[in-house]
């Protein structure tokens, strides 16, 4: 079941089964963060410590899919310690990637999406890790549980710039 | 639920299956195997006939014009009611049976046009932890709202409803609102027995039976409700279209829902005086076709036998919950009661600690469709101590061997997160 396999690749699994920066920090000085996914429950709860224009901690806590939870877990190895303005650009990049054109999904897929406007290219080999879940935009419905956790970061990191 | 069930003919679903044609189709080039009937069920092809024959032949405004076709939409309309009437032994079908555009829509017209009329501030509504939101946030909202008291009936570890307390919890209340059978857990609850103390509590008796309508044998009377709410795109008719059913005079001292044209006997610039019953409650331009698909879907379960399909699916789901720990074993786990009579097709379903979006993005690879998620039901996941389940459902289309691709499709989720 190869579309299966590209959807549940090995880093995936592994973020799955061992993740990281996994629990909460103190607040304060951190900031907390929920982020819910109505239909189905799946929860994201991510303690985020800014200082001096960086990320210089991020712990994941909530229950899910596979796919939200390594996504969670991906995401902190990524963004931990990183500047800001990386982060965010980084978020813009992954948020990009879940939202690809349909076009590009392969011929097998019916388009309806020509008014869609084509993404600006994006460099994904810089994504490292997070490029494993590129596979999710095949199965539509699990975008949201992918995204999950980006959308709580980017509204932790808008409610840290905004206290 | 009323009747027992013997059946000496059992259903022929291969036979039965070729009715409907979205069976014919394949997913990931295997069969489709639909276990989904929870939710939402599939339509046969009469019932997409009869539709189709409505809007090329018959299509008009109900209630308003003279000509021809305008009256013929409005006798298939009122024809419809009277079906639906009749199928669940409503004593008075042409005057008792509103047409809403779901169960859910049924169940806030009798919070909003019931509840705001005879409910007042500190009045008790009995409740259950198992109801749908549906049956919930109506309540919810009019608790806000005019400051009602809910009380709730608890479920025990078997998944039934846990009644020692009724009558304590039955005390002053106007009340009392239940699923008749629970859409994460199969329970079928004792409802006539719940009425019977309810109504010598003086409450009102609020039946959600969107599982239960399509899946029993209903008779109103029998079942002691004093409203019965149903959806059409679950007992085999189309979306679009709810039933609620009450007793003719709790209809008659209700105020009106949703006002527009068609619900008004009379209008001026500074009142208006409602249309009778059950016109009062449908405002607009209301689901025509809808409701001579739902005809056309009663005419079929008619004409299967609603004894045959209860016997089917219960036998059915007998082998379901046999299977699935025969052969799953320990990793497999159903939630609610054991197979019985009080036991209906719906199968919430954890394996190992595979997260139920995993399980069914796997099985959907076999083709099988099953919902993951809290089926509308959150606090019952609370109760459970899950945030969600698997949940497979059968109809009467569903045989053996859609059972044994489940798990096949259950067994092979080992080989992804083994």
């Amino acid at each position: 079941m190869p579309d299966l396999e590209e959807l549940y690749r090995e880093i995936i699994l592994d973020h799955y089964r061992s993740p990281r920066n996994r629990g909460e920090l103190p607040v304060p000085p951190a900031h907390r963060v929920e982020g819910f996914n109505p239909l189905c429950g799946d929860e994201v709860v991510l303690s985020l410590e800014v200082a001096d224009g960086e990320l210089r901690d991020i712990k994941v806590a909530g229950s899910g899919c596979s796919i939200s939870q390594s996504s969670g877990s991906l995401m902190s190895a990524a963004v931990k310690g990183r500047p800001l303005s990386e982060v965010r650009e980084m978020i813009k990049t992954f948020k990009t990637m879940m939202t690809v054109h349909e076009a590009s999904l392969g011929d097998d897929r019916t388009t309806g999406a020509e008014d869609a406007v084509d993404p600006e290219p994006l460099d994904f080999s810089k994504m490292g890790e997070l490029a494993a879940l590129q596979g999710v935009v095949k199965f539509p419905v699990r975008i949201k549980c992918a995204t999950l956790s980006w959308n709580a970061l980017s509204q932790g990191l808008d409610e840290v710039a905004s206290t | 639920m009323a009747h027992a069930v013997s059946v000496k003919d059992p259903l022929d679903v291969e036979v039965l299956r070729k009715d409907f044609p979205l069976l014919a189709r394949t997913v990931h080039d295997r069969p489709i195997v639909y276990l989904d009937s929870a939710s939402s069920s599939l339509q046969p092809r009469q019932v997409l006939a009869a539709m189709e024959q409505y809007y090329e032949t018959t299509h008009a405004n109900v209630h308003r014009g003279v000509y021809a076709t305008a009256e013929g939409a409005t006798e298939l309309y009122e024809g419809a009611r009277r079906k639906v009437g009749r199928f669940i032994g409503a004593p008075d079908p042409k005057r008792e049976i509103v047409f809403t555009k779901n169960a859910t829509e049924a169940l806030n017209l009798v919070a909003n046009a019931w509840g705001r009329r005879h409910l007042k501030r500190g009045d008790a509504v009995v409740l259950t932890e198992m109801e749908h939101h549906s049956n919930l946030v109506p309540w919810l909202m009019l608790a806000e709202a005019i400051g009602i008291e809910l009380r709730y009936l608890p479920v025990d570890a078997d998944g039934r409803l846990e009644l020692d307390g009724l009558e304590r919890a039955l005390e002053g209340a106007r009340v009392l609102a239940v699923s008749a059978m629970s859409n994460v857990l199969g329970t079928i609850n004792p409802v006539p027995t719940m009425a019977e103390a309810a109504h010598a509590h003086g409450a009102v008796v609020v039946v959600d039976g969107a599982q239960s309508v399509p899946h029993s044998v209903v008779d109103v009377k029998a079942l002691g409700a004093d409203f019965l709410a149903f959806s059409g795109h679950k007992m085999q008719g189309p979306t679009g279209i709810g039933v609620l059913w009450g007793r003719a005079e709790l209809l008659e001292d209700m105020a009106p829902f949703l006002g527009g044209g068609g619900m008004i006997l009379d209008v001026r610039l500074d009142r208006f005086t409602p249309a009778e019953i059950p016109w009062k409650f449908e405002a607009g331009t209301p689901p025509i076709a809808e409701a001579v698909g739902l005809a056309a879907a009663v005419d079929y379960l008619h004409g299967v036998g609603m004894e045959r399909i209860v016997a089917h699916e219960r036998l059915l789901t007998a082998y379901a919950i046999d299977a699935l720990h025969e052969r799953l074993g320990g990793d497999c786990r159903i939630y609610g009661p054991p197979a019985g009579g009080d036991r209906g097709g719906v199968l919430s379903i954890a394996y190992r600690d595979v997260h139920p979006h995993d399980l069914a993005q796997v099985l959907d690879q076999f083709g099988v469709c099953v919902r993951p998620g809290h089926h509308c039901a959150k606090p019952l996941m609370h109760r459970l101590g899950v945030n969600a389940t698997a949940r497979a459902s059968v109809g009467l289309y569903n045989d053996e061997a859609d059972i044994d691709t489940l798990i096949e499709g259950l067994s092979h989720v080992g080989t992804v997160f083994g």
